[in-house]
């Protein structure tokens, strides 16, 4: 029966990384940018949630209507004018990468600078929604539950998205190639823009549904990035639908390994997990071989 | 070999004038200074091993940390039954080893994939080192006992500096040096050429980590004890990466430049304000890939070219 918990814990943590990582996925697979600050958007979202909770007394998940168009419009500032000078003059994309990684952990450092001078690096947390709920005889929190179904509906509404608009098919040919896309009449910079900006507005919602139930600090980014990027890494870059089944996966491995052998040593199970597949099928599970 | 020292005489008279000026420089210089330039040496030595290979081969490793991390705790674990020198030299073969094991799992990921393996190895090794510690030694930290002198450990990290930025110099004239380059051009076309890829990549890995091994190993005698957190620290990985970069990975020198301002940075913020270092050394990132993405090296080339020619035409003029 405890395993049974476990389990069931590690699927809502791991509905949790899928989340995160469909953001980075949407940067990264969609949009060709591999953004080292992603965490830092998903520390703001956490942190706008726990001001208005704990200084304005509202519903946390209220903070949605301020963090998403903070994110979404930072996100896009720093795709049309940092990110379009750096795909201009980068003759492939291994060179684009390199200067996308070292632009992004320097505003990985400066954001994070910014919110350990103004928050310190003290660890915050509140509660909100912590009462038990009974799952086939298995308690959980309700916090847990409600993040994750918040998960699984933005996965879902990203699916429909991407499977069944004019916008999402757009997005479908950039991922498959953005060359013959712009061929085609898609105009690859602007779509490319508002992918960017909605993965960073994804990193916030999730930042705000995380916080319900993790404390975190200023520094927490790095490693919720971190997390995004062996997700993303492990489903498949660009897999879009295959994200949040991989971010599961890590979930409960994190969480069983956790139990089994040591909780001290979740990050070596998920590092360890992480090498397992880079060295097995370094194109990610969910691809066609 | 005596044909590459014949040709470059005045530069190897120049790095020993300039060695043996710093050896002597403890006869006369406060402690604060010596404190103050060790680490520098340290930085130097770390962003130099750090270049050697990733400058020429692109593959940015964050693994710094690792190898840094590898060295203390070699040191803290061995100095209690072995002398210290030799503590130093196991720490270079120890963490020699461990990269080779690395390399070859590892050095066959390109890009991103390869950065965020050595990311996330540093925080891999930090957790097991942190759990076995409590686990199984039931303690987290580490004492030292040392009696060495701020001045040993000045005169080492001098030579570690020294060798290091030597070997490197040496390495890039040599067939390994071309080799090594080669890779970061275009690996398909090295393999064709006849290169044999996975031997360079993992020896020059193993060479570079070794160095870091040993300026971590020296500096760990200075320190009272040690903890998995002091000795994995990822902020070693960026600032010895971003040394490099801003000085400029295309020439041997260029991280020594780099590192140089680097330190005074770290020494006039890092210690009254740490968050605002931090934002620093962000935007230093953007501003090299900006505006000097080779760096400061060929800057200073290209500079000092021109003054010779100016002096040049200046003297022929005259004459």
């Amino acid at each position: 029966m405890i395993l049974f918990e476990v389990f069931l814990n590690g699927l809502l943590l791991g509905g949790m990384y899928g989340l995160i990582a469909l953001g980075l996925n949407l940067q990264y697979g969609i949009a060709r940018i591999l953004n080292l600050s992603f965490g830092e958007f998903f520390v703001g979202g956490a942190f706008i949630a726990f001001f208005t909770i704990m200084l304005w007394k509202l519903n946390p998940f209220l903070s949605a209507f301020i963090s998403v168009p903070i994110a979404f419009a930072l996100s896009w500032l720093i795709y049309r004018f940092m990110m379009v000078p750096l795909i201009r003059r980068a003759p492939d994309q291994d060179a684009l990468d390199a200067d996308a990684v070292l632009v992004t952990f320097g505003l990985f450092f400066v954001f994070q600078g910014i919110a350990l001078v103004n928050w310190s690096g003290d660890l915050r947390g509140y509660s909100y929604l912590s009462v038990p709920v009974h799952v086939f005889g298995a308690t959980i929190a309700l916090n847990r539950l409600v993040a994750f179904l918040g998960a699984c509906l933005l996965a879902l509404a990203l699916y429909v998205i991407l499977r069944y608009t004019r916008i999402g098919s757009a997005l479908r040919a950039i991922t498959i190639d953005p060359v013959a896309a712009g061929l085609v009449g898609i105009d690859v910079r602007k779509h490319s823009a508002l992918v960017f900006a909605a993965g960073g507005a994804l990193a916030a919602v999730s930042g705000m549904l995380v916080s319900t139930f993790v404390s975190f600090s200023a520094t927490s980014g790095v490693e919720y990035t971190l997390k995004a990027l062996i997700v993303v890494i492990m489903a498949g870059v660009g897999r879009v639908t295959g994200t949040l089944a991989a971010g599961i996966l890590l979930g409960v491995v994190e969480s069983l390994g956790g139990y089994l052998i040591d909780p001290a040593l979740t990050i070596a199970i998920n590092f360890a997990l992480f090498m397992l597949i880079l060295l097995v099928r370094p194109t990610g599970l969910f691809t066609r071989a | 070999m005596p044909e590459i020292i014949d040709k470059n005489r005045w530069l190897i008279g120049a790095f020993v004038l300039v060695g043996a000026a710093l050896a002597l420089l403890p006869l006369v210089a406060s402690s604060y200074t010596i404190s103050f330039l060790l680490l520098m040496f340290a930085n130097v030595a770390l962003a130099t091993a750090w270049s050697f290979f990733s400058g020429a081969t692109r593959y940015i490793s964050l693994a710094t940390a690792s190898f840094f991390g590898i060295g203390i705790y070699t040191l803290a674990i061995t100095h209690v039954y072995i002398p210290v020198g030799l503590a130093l030299v196991a720490a270079a073969v120890i963490s020699f080893l461990v990269a080779i094991v690395i390399g070859l799992s590892t050095l066959r990921l390109r890009g991103v994939y390869f950065v965020v393996f050595t990311f996330g190895l540093t925080e891999l090794v930090h957790q097991v080192i942190n759990w076995w510690e409590i686990k199984i030694n039931k303690t987290a930290t580490r004492y030292i006992f040392s009696d060495v002198s701020n001045v040993t450990i000045y005169l080492t990290l001098l030579a570690v500096a020294f060798i290091t930025i030597v070997g490197s110099w040496y390495v890039s004239q040599s067939r390994l040096g071309y080799a090594l380059r080669a890779i970061g051009e275009d690996e398909t076309v090295a393999r064709h050429t006849g290169i044999n890829t996975t031997w360079v990549k993992v020896l020059c890995f193993a060479l570079s980590a070794s160095a870091m091994a040993l300026v971590g190993a020296t500096l760990a005698l200075r320190y009272p004890y040690i903890d998995a957190s002091i000795a994995f620290n990822n902020s070693w990985s960026f600032q010895v990466l971003i040394a490099a970069l801003l000085g400029g990975v295309s020439r041997y020198w260029g991280p020594m430049v780099g590192a140089i301002p680097l330190v005074l940075l770290s020494e006039f913020l890092a210690g009254t304000f740490p968050h605002h270092f931090s934002i620093a050394l962000g935007l230093c990132f953007v501003v090299i890939v900006y505006f000097i993405p080779g760096g400061l090296a060929p800057l200073i080339e290209s500079y000092w070219y021109r003054l010779r020619d100016t002096l040049r035409t200046k003297k022929a003029a005259t004459a």
